[in-house]
């Protein structure tokens, strides 16, 4: 090895590339000059405690709010990099249905309850024009295996479902149409330990099966640690740390990645 | 219809069709608004009436706006036009207008209908009007209206299409009999309103006019002639309508949309037309040529 | 000479943001080559940095000056200077680190955390649980165990099923700190056959070795650490203790 000519390696293209994002609630800063890029297949970890703009900066992400300044650039399928702010709304919608998947924190706010576990995991492929009962069928409860859910409860309603089990079958509902990013907003939050474990190690399992481009915002450092590569930490809106998860983790520079590190307590 | 008359009705003091004249400008801009744009429920400044929400306000409305001193008017509720909805909106028609009422669908020039389709087919230059209580299809998948509003515009109809899966799911096939959900001009979903399903067909390719009146929710949409109508189905459970093992008990017919009437207290119970003009036409000229009269006594 | 790890003016400190900013230096400008098929034993005594400077040498830590050149598919690339997903992928095929301790994934049972990173390399997953299998008998993991996720295992069999995971890829480069510490005579034999192994084979290697013997048994020399005068090992979990 010649130490004189240091290389880089080749990179894949990014799937969604943020610059420059500032979105603020009259005087209230959400997020301000927020910059990074995530490739394919990679999981990203936001972390920062409450009101620093984490679920902010996703909201936007995702194109559920709309920033004031910055521009997000996704590598469409068919279309190559595009500003999803330009989109049209029909467009957006459908990227969002299609190519992205969006797990909320609470279950009622990803899931229709009042429809069968099946009905929910067909309806992004239905959406999108399958019109064949029995594929339909076939393909929702390969997702119910797949998510560890009994394909005896196919036809119940998830409101008989547990924590758990609900935020299980928001995951599957989302991966049903193959989506290249996903964004996460705390999906263990409110749920007990040892059912956040198995939720955690089926998350773990599907990204890395299916090479999926991960989000997640949370304020738990565990999940992070055992899901993404990389992390960023936010604090009033703004990115104050990123680096490698095990880097931040095990050697935080910044003041308040210490402070939040040292405060997670040991078992 | 042309409503082309300003004169007040004599023995009432009410303008024709009991509307004033501004009102039914408005409505009949909406009106051509939904013809327009098939399917697409259009909003209008829908007025207080003499009569209960629920009651056929929207329809009545519509009527009175298309109505003019020349139509003759036919009112079914259930198919029958001796019911209690269907009487005192055409009592409420002739009072207002004085125009000529009629139980014969061929002599009609305006139905309004709560619930059914006659089942003689309707020509060129009729208007069937419908009573709607729930114009919007998605509401039972999606209560925002803001999001309905945005389904319709982006023809997101993925949701609609749960609500067969969950039929199929429970009861092994599509259990909707009515207000059974169609796509009009390959565009826009649309409420036929609690019509069976048996009369979805009835709405493709029709020469007359189909227009829409919800007044609870004021909302106006149409079904401009001869546009097609294709109901909500799979590939695997495909769009069937009812059909019955007898055929009805007055008249024979076997093709038409039967109800069940108890007739005792024993649970005996026989199936007649619910299209009593229908019913009625066929039995008279069952009756004029008595050879081929058959079960009756 | 041919040269697989070149650490170049490393200097590293820890500031605690939370004690007032205290400064602690823990090394200053260090330089350590390793060549293929050989390994070099940091010593030092305890305290000295030792455990700073093999987690630097993995990215774990971030020095504050220097570079880590590794050879990473025949090109050399600073480990310092890369992107995250860049290291991600020289963690993933150049470089292995055997902790102290194994990082316990839930419900994910020891044969398939050993399996793991051969099939990240791209080996076909059955011939990665046949691979993991021979370790984790060679290592005397008993078999019953290999289906059981090592959250409830001993100490030391952790500390093997941890091992085998850092072996079954041959890596490159191997960072190795103190794989022998809470393991018997009979398992310590074992890692030092398969260190010899990895040798042979090429691989450099940076090890912390506190037993001696095994340190004779393996280490071609020995790397001096520790000369600062305030010179002091950081670890997060001390951060965090003084900082709470």
């Amino acid at each position: 090895m010649t130490t004189n000519a240091i290389r880089k390696l080749t990179p894949k293209p990014p799937l969604l590339e943020v610059s420059g994002l500032c979105k603020s609630y009259g005087g209230q800063i959400g997020c301000r000059d927020v910059s990074f890029a995530i490739r394919p297949g990679e999981v990203l970890g936001i972390v920062g405690e409450s009101g620093s703009g984490k679920s902010t900066l996703l909201a936007c992400l995702s194109g559920r709010l709309a920033p004031d300044a910055g521009t997000i650039s996704y590598d469409m399928k068919d279309r190559g990099p595009v500003d999803i702010l330009t989109l049209s709304e029909p467009e957006r919608r459908r990227l969002a249905r299609t190519d992205w998947g969006i797990v909320h924190q609470n279950p009622r706010d990803g899931l229709r309850l009042d429809v069968s576990a099946g009905g929910n995991i067909g309806e992004r492929p239905m959406a999108i024009g399958a019109r064949h009962y029995g594929n339909i069928r076939a393909e929702a409860q390969d997702w119910l295996q797949k998510v560890e859910i009994d394909l005896a409860r196919t036809d119940h309603r998830p409101r008989t479902f547990s924590g758990g089990m609900q935020q299980r079958l928001q995951i599957a509902r989302n991966l049903v149409t193959r989506p290249r990013l996903v964004f996460m907003d705390e999906p263990t939050g409110g749920l007990d330990v040892s059912v956040q474990a198995r939720l955690l190690d089926l998350l773990r399992g599907l990204v890395r099966e299916l090479g999926i481009a991960v989000i997640i915002v949370t304020h738990d450092l565990a999940v992070v640690r055992l899901l993404a590569d990389r992390l960023m930490v936010m604090q009033r809106g703004r990115v104050i740390e990123q680096g490698l998860t095990d880097q931040v983790l095990d050697d935080p520079h910044h003041p308040y990645t210490q402070l939040l590190v040292s405060s997670v307590l040991q078992v | 219809m042309s409503a082309g008359t300003t004169t007040i009705h004599s023995d009432t003091g009410y303008n024709f069709a009991y509307l004033d004249e501004q009102t039914k400008r408005m409505i009949r801009r909406s009106l051509l608004k939904a013809l327009s744009i098939p399917g697409y429920q259009v909003p209008f400044g829908g007025r207080e009436m003499p009569l209960a929400y629920g009651w056929g306000t929207g329809g009545i409305q519509v009527t009175a706006s298309v109505i003019g001193p020349d139509d003759r008017l036919k009112v079914i509720d259930q198919g029958a036009d001796d019911t209690t909805n269907a009487v005192s909106i055409r009592r409420f028609f002739q009072t207002v207008t004085d125009v000529t009422v009629t139980e014969s669908t061929e002599d009609a020039t305006i139905i309004q209908t709560r619930h059914r389709i006659p089942e003689i087919p309707l020509k060129e230059g009729q208007v069937l009007v419908y009573q709607v209580p729930q114009p919007e299809p998605l509401q039972k998948i999606e209560p925002r209206e803001t999001e309905t509003r945005k389904m319709h515009a982006y023809a997101e109809y993925g949701a609609m299409r749960v609500t067969l899966y969950e039929d199929v799911a429970h009861f092994g096939r599509i259990a909707k009999t009515y207000d059974y959900p169609a796509v009009i001009n390959g565009r826009h979903l649309m409420s036929p309103s609690p019509i069976p399903k048996f009369d979805n067909p009835k709405m493709e390719m029709n020469p007359a006019i189909q227009l829409f009146g919800a007044g609870r929710e004021k909302r106006i949409y149409a079904v401009p002639p001869y546009t097609s109508v294709r109901s909500l189905d799979f590939d695997d459970h495909p769009f069937e309508v009812q059909t019955w093992k007898g055929c009805c008990a007055l008249c024979g017919s076997t093709v038409s949309y039967l109800d069940e009437v108890i007739t005792d207290d024993k649970g005996s119970r026989m199936f007649v037309c619910s299209d009593t003009d229908f019913c009625n036409t066929r039995q008279a000229k069952a009756a004029a040529q008595p050879k081929t009269a058959g079960e009756q006594s | 000479m041919t040269i697989r790890l070149h650490a170049k003016g490393l200097t590293k400190t820890f500031t605690l943001h939370t004690q007032g900013g205290i400064v602690l230096p823990v090394f200053d400008n260090i330089d350590l080559t390793v060549s293929p098929g050989e390994c070099v034993c940091l010593h030092g005594p305890s305290g000295a940095g030792k455990s700073t400077l093999l987690r630097s040498l993995y990215a774990n830590y971030k020095p504050d000056e220097g570079q880590i050149l590794v050879e990473h598919m025949g090109e050399p690339l600073d480990l310092l200077a890369a992107e995250p997903w860049e290291v991600v992928e020289i963690r993933r095929s150049t470089i292995g680190y055997v902790s102290q301790f194994l990082r316990v994934i839930p419900r994910i049972g020891a044969r398939d955390v050993v399996a793991e990173p051969a099939i990240a390399n791209g080996m076909p997953a059955d011939e990665a649980v046949a691979k993991a299998q021979e370790l984790l008998s060679r290592l005397r993991i008993p078999e019953r165990l290999w289906s059981l996720a090592p959250a409830t295992f001993s100490g030391g069999e952790q500390q093997r099923v941890n091992i085998a995971r850092g072996f079954i890829v041959d890596y490159p480069v191997l960072l190795l700190d103190e794989p022998t510490a809470s393991l018997d005579a009979a398992n310590r034999a074992t890692v030092v056959d398969l260190i010899n192994e990895a040798k042979s084979r090429g691989g450099a290697i940076v090890g912390i070795f506190h037993d001696e013997e095994v340190r004779e048994a393996v280490a071609d020399r020995l790397f001096a650490i520790g000369n600062q005068p305030a010179a002091m090992a950081v670890p997060a979990a001390a951060v965090a203790e003084v900082c709470s």
